[in-house]
């Protein structure tokens, strides 16, 4: 999955035109690497920002999705009569419409779905679209639409999808293509070197991207030309797929994203809501907005799919990792796309033999989309806790162990070197500033309150590249523009752009604008995901900004009558190195007036041949583990990152506890809970699905970047950051928990009924144990938490069996 | 449901139709007024297309204009005033995003009616601003990058606003007990903390905002 992303338009290989000159990189910054806030803070916190669902145009029309309420449906029949003549309904759309038999769905080039389908996949298909005068008459409209279903068997679960006789989902049953094979060395020679093998099946949970703006569009035509205002995070994919389905000219369609309320992967397919905007603001001649109630979000616009993964892990004594086998298996929901986890345990050590499988089914729920990382804090889970089990029967430290193993090519055929290999510097320096050693030293703790630290490392897939073009202006009073098509979905991307031109041309910060999401008026630029707009971007925003340089020293050059290798620009002036009474700041420049413009336009460089480039990442958590209520607290997190070059210090921080809060809802807090009965989702809002609130995060965060400009792998030496700073987040915690009770639990999440039972379970084993064996005291403490989560079965104040001292009387009892 | 008489008759499908929307606008009503009692025990139901006058002071302005009875204070702010600081996120009450200070406390405006929400001082995101400048909250918010995409950001603004109001001075675990009613998925929630108690700091030194 990870090799396989839609971060590019049509698959196309990319290209964008070479440079004029090679713009080189920085030796030191005063203003790239600081803390700025944001260029846009004011719009965004003033409430003068106007996001996609603020948006509210003169005579605008208001759509409502009407959705199939089953898991698996075939349509028989929809009566649209009396919705039609309801108030203020202007135009209803179904299958049977014009112009809406459309293939969707796209994966590797087929269809595996349409606009309407005729059979529903999941809960949540759509059936039938209402444009009406008011959001309340378009709801209520679609609530007066007649359909009778003939329900159909139905499968959830990815195991059972695969069962004999389960209800198939596409013709030609629910796997997925081809089981995705990764190989290399020889797998049954890697465990028959090994000293040491460790194997468990690690599971984790559906989880939902939960952006906080929902779905949705606007869309109004003026003639033949159509304008779209959608919450997304690729202006140009979302402008090529509605030029494809609408038949219409590239030129003709227009996208414009200029604020959106987070995407997370979520929002680089192109919806279906905007199709059937532009379906209805055509059929009535009038704009039309069609935004998602939250509980569609939940079901219909995407997910992180649930994963098993089997992994089996051969090592030396000395802790050399021999062999590595993995399965996975997950589901992509109910139409085509990849539920795959092998990158990680493939590549993320040095290891000579390894066979991962991966295998994606149908099931018969919403279709998974790409989401932060998609496979990857999956197998951080299962692979990294695996590690710590390695490490506890070798009687390594964890840490040490994973420095043992430490890669510095991509182990596929030739083995290309990465251009900065930092895996091992996350480790060392992150443990360092941790206090890794004395803190995994420590015990858990006496009491019902249980201690413990854990770590995970991680590495992301992607680096981005061409194309990408921007364009910077240089007015005539000094003050700039730079113009990139490429979405701020958050990460602060408008930001780094104006900071970089800050940097190179002097110009102050307050006196750059960024124009930027607008297929109409901003340069080319591939969709925000992947932690790759900073890559890619970046080095076309330098290079247009050296553009735009070059030719203010050959005015100056042509000004002060010196060669223009003579002259050095520093801040906001140009002045002769041999000559210091000849300068000249840069708004005076008599041809930057005459021209009133001075542009520049700056291409992303293709990426270095023969080499690798990927971010590398690591961090350290502790918790604090209630035995008696199973309540998990995270105490402290950090995070130690290399994205290369750390272009904004105050937004990079943000960035990474942002990611591990996400990671910390895979690991602790979220799931997706499909009900077996009717296959529908039964959490499908915020109170029943929880995303961490400020309670649920670590109680303190750091965040150390590593800081190495990889001046080998792009101009700007910076690689992405969004990804890997979830990636290794719940595995931490997961390796925390572990070691704060001595139990691995291997499903995510961890709630307190999870823990709770694992505590049980592990001290019932203990107990069984002790009946053979009376020394069981250092488990003792687990059973006086079994018996407290029954608090029936034992009086207050009693000694516990293991001579533990009586436990204070807990607030229920007192 | 269709046991009320109904408000009105159509000539094309009538009373189901108008009785089934009626009871619909009740339960709403009685669900939102924390009242468990089926649509038909209301004696008087207020038909959903009868628009009322009503009058709101938003931001101290007061705005005169017809509503119907279902419209929720987040509707008319965003959709009929076109005041959209104010963020639509899940209009069920759960995520934070539509917060604004109602009587100097913090209110899901997707919870409130429009009509519930006449008689009192409505203050949103915009209503911070000193003139053209950021208030202080958002000053601080903007100084600590307390916020990522920004769409949950007016949202924990007024709720750090009114945890400010009534608590002038809270412990870094007052205010994350304080703002957890507001969800950020980008979870910017550390520096969203870092802001607050520096905005708290700063009035006890100033002396106010």
């Amino acid at each position: 999955m990870t090799d396989r992303h839609d971060y590019h338009v049509d698959g196309t290989p990319p290209e964008t035109p070479a440079n004029d000159t090679a713009a080189g990189p920085w030796s030191t910054t005063t203003v790239v690497g600081t803390r700025q806030p944001r260029v846009d803070a004011y719009e965004r916190l003033s409430g003068a920002a106007i996001y996609p669902h603020d948006v509210s145009l003169p005579g605008m029309l208001h759509g409502a999705i009407l959705r199939c309420p089953h898991a698996h449906a075939r349509v028989l029949s929809i009566d649209t009569t009396e919705a039609e003549r309801m108030p203020g309904v202007r135009a209803i759309i179904t299958g049977k419409s014009p112009g809406t038999d459309i293939p969707w769905y796209e994966n590797g080039g087929a269809f595996s779905g349409k606009l309407f389908d005729e059979i529903c996949r999941h809960e949540g298909d759509e059936v039938a679209v209402v444009a009406a005068e008011t959001p309340h008459q378009a709801v209520d409209a679609t609530r007066a639409i007649k359909v009778r279903y003939e329900e159909l068997p139905f499968v959830i679960d990815h195991t059972a999808a695969l069962e004999s006789g389960a209800p198939a989902i596409h013709e030609g049953g629910n796997v997925v293509g081809e089981p995705r094979v990764r190989a290399r060395g020889d797998i049954a020679a890697g465990f028959a070197e090994a000293d040491v093998i460790v194997e468990r099946t690690y599971r984790t949970e559906c989880q939902i991207h939960a952006t906080m703006e929902p779905h949705g569009s606007v869309a109004r035509w003026d003639g033949n030309r159509l304008t779209v205002w959608d919450s997304t995070q690729g202006v140009f994919s979302v402008q090529a797929n509605l030029a494809r389905v609408l038949a219409m000219p590239l030129s003709n369609v227009r996208v414009i994203g200029h604020y959106m309320g987070g995407g997370f992967g979520s929002k680089l397919e192109t919806g279906k809501y905007t199709v059937y905007a532009a379906i209805l603001a055509r059929m009535t001649a009038r704009p039309v907005k069609l935004f998602l109630p939250r509980e569609d979000c939940m079901t219909s616009t995407g997910n992180r799919p649930a994963n098993t993964m089997t992994v089996k892990i051969g090592a030396r004594s000395d802790g050399s990792l021999t062999a590595i086998e993995y399965r996975s298996l997950g589901s992509c929901g109910a139409y085509a796309d990849g539920a795959g986890t092998g990158a990680l345990p493939t590549y993320l050590y040095q290891v000579a033999n390894v066979h991962v499988v991966d295998t994606t089914v149908y099931t018969n729920a919403g279709k998974a989309r790409a989401m932060r990382a998609p496979g990857v804090p999956q197998a951080a889970w299962a692979l990294e806790q695996a590690m710590d089990e390695l490490a506890a029967e070798l009687e390594m430290d964890p840490l040490e162990l994973r420095l043992k193993n430490i890669p510095t090519t991509l182990q596929v055929e030739h083995n290309p070197p990465f251009t900065s290999p930092e895996l091992r510097a996350c480790l060392e320096t992150g443990s360092e500033a941790f206090g890794w050693t004395e803190s995994f030293a420590r015990e858990p703790g006496d009491g019902h309150l249980k201690r413990g630290v854990g770590l995970a490392a991680g590495m992301w897939f992607y680096a981005g590249g061409p194309p990408s073009t921007v364009v910077v202006k240089l007015f005539a009073d000094g003050s700039a523009n730079v113009n990139m098509g490429a979405s701020d979905i958050g990460c602060g991307t408008k930001t780094w752009a104006a900071m970089i031109v800050a940097e190179e041309l002097g110009v102050p910060l307050d006196r750059i604008t960024v124009e930027h999401a607008d297929t109409a008026t901003t340069q080319y630029a591939t969709p925000s995901g992947g932690s790759k707009t900073v890559p890619s971007d970046s080095p076309a925003v330098l290079a247009a900004a050296r553009s735009v340089k070059l030719q203010l020293l050959s005015f100056a050059a042509d000004q002060l009558e010196v060669p223009v290798d003579d002259l050095s620009y520093v801040d906001f002036e140009i002045g002769s190195r041999s000559d210091s009474s000849k300068r000249i700041p840069v708004p005076k420049i008599e041809r930057l007036g005459r021209r009133g413009v001075v542009l520049g336009t700056g291409y992303r460089d293709p990426n270095p041949e023969d080499t690798v480039t990927f971010p590398f990442c690591a961090q350290f958590c502790e918790v604090e583990v209630n035995t008696r209520t199973g309540e998990l607290r995270i105490l402290r997190f950090l995070g130690a990152h290399d994205s290369g070059r750390v272009l904004n210090r105050l937004t990079f921080d943000n960035q990474v506890f942002g990611g591990m809060a996400m990671g910390i809802g895979l690991g602790v807090t979220e799931e997706r809970v499909l009900d077996r009965q009717t296959g529908k989702m039964v959490n499908a809002n915020f109170h029943d699905y929880k995303i961490p609130t400020m309670l649920d995060v670590s109680a303190s965060h750091d965040c150390l970047p590593i800081d190495h400009p990889d001046n080998a792998f792009n101009s700007t030496g910076a690689k992405g950051l969004g990804e890997p700073a979830t990636i290794p987040t719940a595995a931490a915690v997961g390796n925390a928990v572990a070691r704060a009770l001595g139990v691995r639990i291997t499903d995510a999440p961890l709630t307190p009924r999870r823990i709770l039972e694992a505590i049980s379970a592990s001290s019932s084993r203990d107990n069984a144990r002790g009946s053979r064996d009376a020394a069981a005291s250092r488990k003792s403490d687990l059973r006086s938490a079994e018996a407290d989560f029954d608090v029936r079965r034992e009086s207050r104040g009693e000694e516990a069996p293991g001579g533990v001292p009586s436990r204070r009387p807990s607030r229920k009892e007192a | 449901m269709a046991k009320k008489k109904p408000v009105h008759q159509t000539s094309e499908s009538g009373v189901t139709r108008r009785g089934f929307l009626g009871s619909v606008g009740a339960g709403a009503a009685a669900v939102a007024a924390g009242v468990s009692s089926r649509a038909e025990a209301v004696p008087e139901i207020t038909d959903p297309a009868d628009m009322v006058g009503i009058a709101l002071t938003i931001n101290g302005q007061i705005h005169r204009l017809l509503v119907e009875p279902r419209w929720t204070l987040l509707f008319v702010l965003r959709e009929r005033l076109g005041i959209t600081g104010t963020k639509a996120g899940c209009e069920r009450g759960e995520c934070g995003s539509c917060t604004v200070l109602i009587d100097n406390r913090p209110r899901y405006a997707c919870l409130t009616l429009a009509v519930e929400a006449e008689g009192t001082e409505i203050t949103t995101v915009e209503g911070l601003l000193e003139g053209e400048e950021l208030g202080d909250v958002q000053r601080a918010f903007a100084e600590h990058d307390a916020f990522q995409c920004g769409y949950c950001t007016p949202g924990q603004i007024m709720a750090a606003e009114g945890l400010l109001r009534s608590n002038p001075s809270p412990s870094p675990a007052e205010i994350r007990s304080g703002m957890s009613g507001n969800l950020c998925r980008c979870a910017a929630y550390q520096h969203i903390v870092n802001a607050v108690a520096d905005v708290a700091d700063r009035r006890k030194r100033g002396g106010g905002s």
